[in-house]
């Protein structure tokens, strides 16, 4: 908004300048950059096995031969980003999705515990919240080893939860969502707690004239105010509530998910389905915080909010 | 002063009560009561006490402080049946509802010590600790309770004492573990990816151009799932720890980078102007106004990245490592089924990471004394 207001009363500004006087510009070059030094990098890293190869076969070889066989390694250390895009055209729109080797499939599994996770955890934190402002004794005693509980790596031990509770007969989806719904409800708990209790003294006074029950001044005050708080602990918990999933995957020999995927790669090898895995993770937690993000832009709407 | 009837002492007082119709313990010999007449009588004596204090004669600190002592020596026997009169793993519903009234007695006492006010500052940061701590203490005798009660299995969950005999019979091999993932891996880790995150902000901070492109960039990479990296980098730096220091690395690079930017922007404009007017030089006014201004989001940087770093470092090791490490033992104790082990490498790791978290904040106390949120007394 600014930015317009502002070009608009300068002297017209080229298109260049009007363009890198915003976000896009500035990021475009970035990305090119990181692409540029990427390339580099690949061929710096896998030069050595390919000369390697060179010399086996007793080639003469140029440089551009070194270039184009390091960037076209079957297994290259660092995989060039169109062999990523490659792999990811050939498991993502060519494979059936029902097919085990489809990222489609595997990210399908994964997003369903991610999900699961991320209501749960993300009800669990509100209720935790709600109590938390409500009881004074339930503030002093549970808050600190709320946020003690996050200096244990759950994540380090997911793997063993995982494990523990298969062995009570709890296997597939839902141990996985567990992780994700403790690594969730303490930031929506943090959030909410401060979102609950961020009307002011004003409006709390006003509503104790009206003589308001508790349970009204919830509703029709904390609720509502709480909400701007509790979407932005939702951004951060669905990334979280992904990580968890994907880690939760890892040792437990499980046959689908992104998680199992990394880990089949780095059995084998194969760099550029891990690469493949990593980038379709990233896809997928940008794509779930921008969800958040339009619902938040919907909810703020329909609250008749100023955003 | 209005006496207040406390329903949480008479559900206490009805409980105990009740509890005393109900037998003990279901083993070959059933256990009831009436076999321990000791504890019967005392049983009796707690449920009187409670629903005398359920009157709300006595109130506040002192009330916290004697349910306190009768919590307390109720948790012994509740233990003395579970490990010595043999109720353990039978545990019926008498005892079960003798737990539940100290339960009710432990959150009213808990609930009249949190509600303790004083303007004696001593006093009352010896009652905010000492509320969290006594919630702790309960929380882990219930554990213990449950585990031995019902008889869970240990694969399943240990009690608190197997966990603790475990931890100090094998010390030396936890020690090992530690230096291996924490002193090698994660403070290298830690130091190398939060300090070249905060370089690289305040080089990125002077060319705005990079700072617009990278910022979003940054946010956008900070909720990626990053330890997917893991694999990655063990391949590209052995099976040692510096594979794991590298993922550290990549795991705090990020916050730091995008929380230092933020921060160098946190100065208001007065400040700065102030600043000009004084005719300072940049690095004048980056050392003396931006980077103090800084300083609560680079401390909130730190304080992420330290959990961040303990996560990254141990799950790098379950993709290979030397046969030392807390992730590499926790992976192999998991697979032999020696769940206390792994309890042992958890209650470790949650001590490192609370110590290193608590460290982070006391620095962020001392350096930031100034801000408002230190300040300002609740």
């Amino acid at each position: 908004m600014t930015i317009e207001a502002d070009a608009g009363s300068a002297p017209v500004p080229g298109l260049v300048s009007r363009l890198f006087a915003g976000h896009l510009g500035p990021i475009t070059v970035v990305v090119l950059a990181i692409v540029v030094i990427w390339y580099a990098g690949a061929v710096y890293m896998n030069a050595p096995r390919q000369i390697e190869v060179f010399n086996r076969a007793q080639t003469d070889w140029g440089a551009a031969d070194l270039i184009e066989g390091t960037l076209a390694q079957d297994r290259p250390i660092l995989p060039a980003p169109h062999q990523i895009l490659v792999e990811m055209k050939k498991t993502i729109i060519d494979k059936k999705i029902t097919s085990k080797r489809s990222l489609v499939f595997h990210a399908w599994v994964t997003l369903s515990s991610t999900l699961l996770g991320f209501v749960a955890g993300a009800v669990l934190g509100i209720l935790l919240a709600v109590g938390i402002v409500h009881v004074g004794a339930l503030e002093k005693s549970l808050m600190p080893w709320i946020i003690s509980s996050q200096t244990i790596p759950i994540l380090a031990i997911a793997p063993m939860v995982v494990v523990v509770l298969g062995a009570i007969g709890l296997k597939g989806l839902v141990p996985k969502a567990i992780i994700s719904a403790y690594l969730c409800f303490f930031p929506v708990t943090i959030g909410m707690v401060k979102g609950l209790r961020s009307p002011d003294l004003l409006q709390m006074d006003l509503l104790r004239t009206y003589s308001a029950s508790s349970w009204q001044t919830f509703w029709k005050l904390r609720w509502p105010a709480s909400v701007p708080f509790l979407f932005t602990s939702l951004k951060v918990a669905v990334a979280i509530s992904l990580v968890g999933a994907i880690v939760g995957e890892l040792p437990t020999g499980a046959q689908g998910g992104l998680g199992a995927r990394l880990l089949a790669g780095s059995y084998y090898g194969q760099t550029i389905q891990i690469w493949s895995a990593l980038f379709t993770a990233a896809a997928l937690a940008a794509s779930l915080v921008a969800l958040v993000g339009v619902i938040e832009r919907l909810a703020v709407r329909a609250m008749g909010g100023r955003r | 002063m209005r006496l207040a009837f406390n329903p949480w002492m008479a559900a206490s007082a009805v409980l105990a009560v009740t509890a005393l119709l109900f037998p003990l313990g279901a083993g070959e010999i059933p256990l009831a009561w009436f076999d321990l007449p000791g504890l019967s009588v005392f049983v009796l004596a707690f449920a009187a006490a409670c629903a005398w204090l359920a009157r709300g004669k006595i109130r506040g600190l002192p009330l916290g402080l004697i349910l306190l002592g009768a919590v307390f020596i109720g948790g012994a026997a509740a233990l003395y049946l579970l490990y010595r009169a043999g109720a353990g793993g039978e545990a019926r519903l008498g005892f079960w509802l003798f737990v539940f009234a100290l339960w009710a007695a432990a959150w009213c006492g808990l609930d009249a010590i949190a509600g303790f006010a004083s303007l004696n500052r001593l006093a009352q940061r010896g009652v905010d600790l000492l509320v969290p701590l006594l919630f702790g203490c309960w929380l882990v005798f219930l554990w213990e309770a449950v585990t031995v009660g019902f008889g869970v299995p240990q694969v399943l969950l240990p009690s608190p004492s197997m966990i603790a005999v475990r931890l100090a019979g094998s010390l030396d091999i936890l020690a090992a573990d530690f230096h291996q993932t924490f002193v090698k891996a994660v403070i290298s880790g830690f130091a190398i990816g939060c300090g070249s995150g905060f370089a690289a902000a305040i080089l990125v901070d002077r060319v705005p151009f990079l700072k617009r492109g990278l910022l979003p960039l940054g946010n956008l990479v900070s909720a990626l799932p990053i330890v997917g990296m893991a694999p990655i980098m063990v391949m590209w730096f052995g099976f040692d720890w510096q594979s794991k220091a590298a993922v550290v690395v990549i795991m705090t690079f990020f916050p730091m980078l995008v929380n230092t930017l933020t921060g160098l922007n946190a100065a208001g404009a007065l400040e700065r102007d102030l600043m000009r007017s004084y005719g300072a030089k940049y690095w004048q006014t980056l050392i003396l106004l931006r980077l103090p201004a800084a300083m609560p989001f680079i401390f909130n940087a730190l304080k992420i990245n330290s959990t961040l770093a303990m996560i990254g470092a141990i799950v790098a090791e379950f993709f290979g490592t030397p046969i030392v490490g807390m992730g590499f033992r926790i992976s192999t104790e998991v697979g032999r089924l020696n769940v206390d082990m792994v309890w042992a490498e958890i209650v470790m790791a949650a001590l490192a990471g609370s110590a290193f978290y608590g460290a982070m904040a006391l620095c962020e106390r001392a350096v930031t004394f100034w801000h408002p949120s230190y300040r300002q007394r609740r």
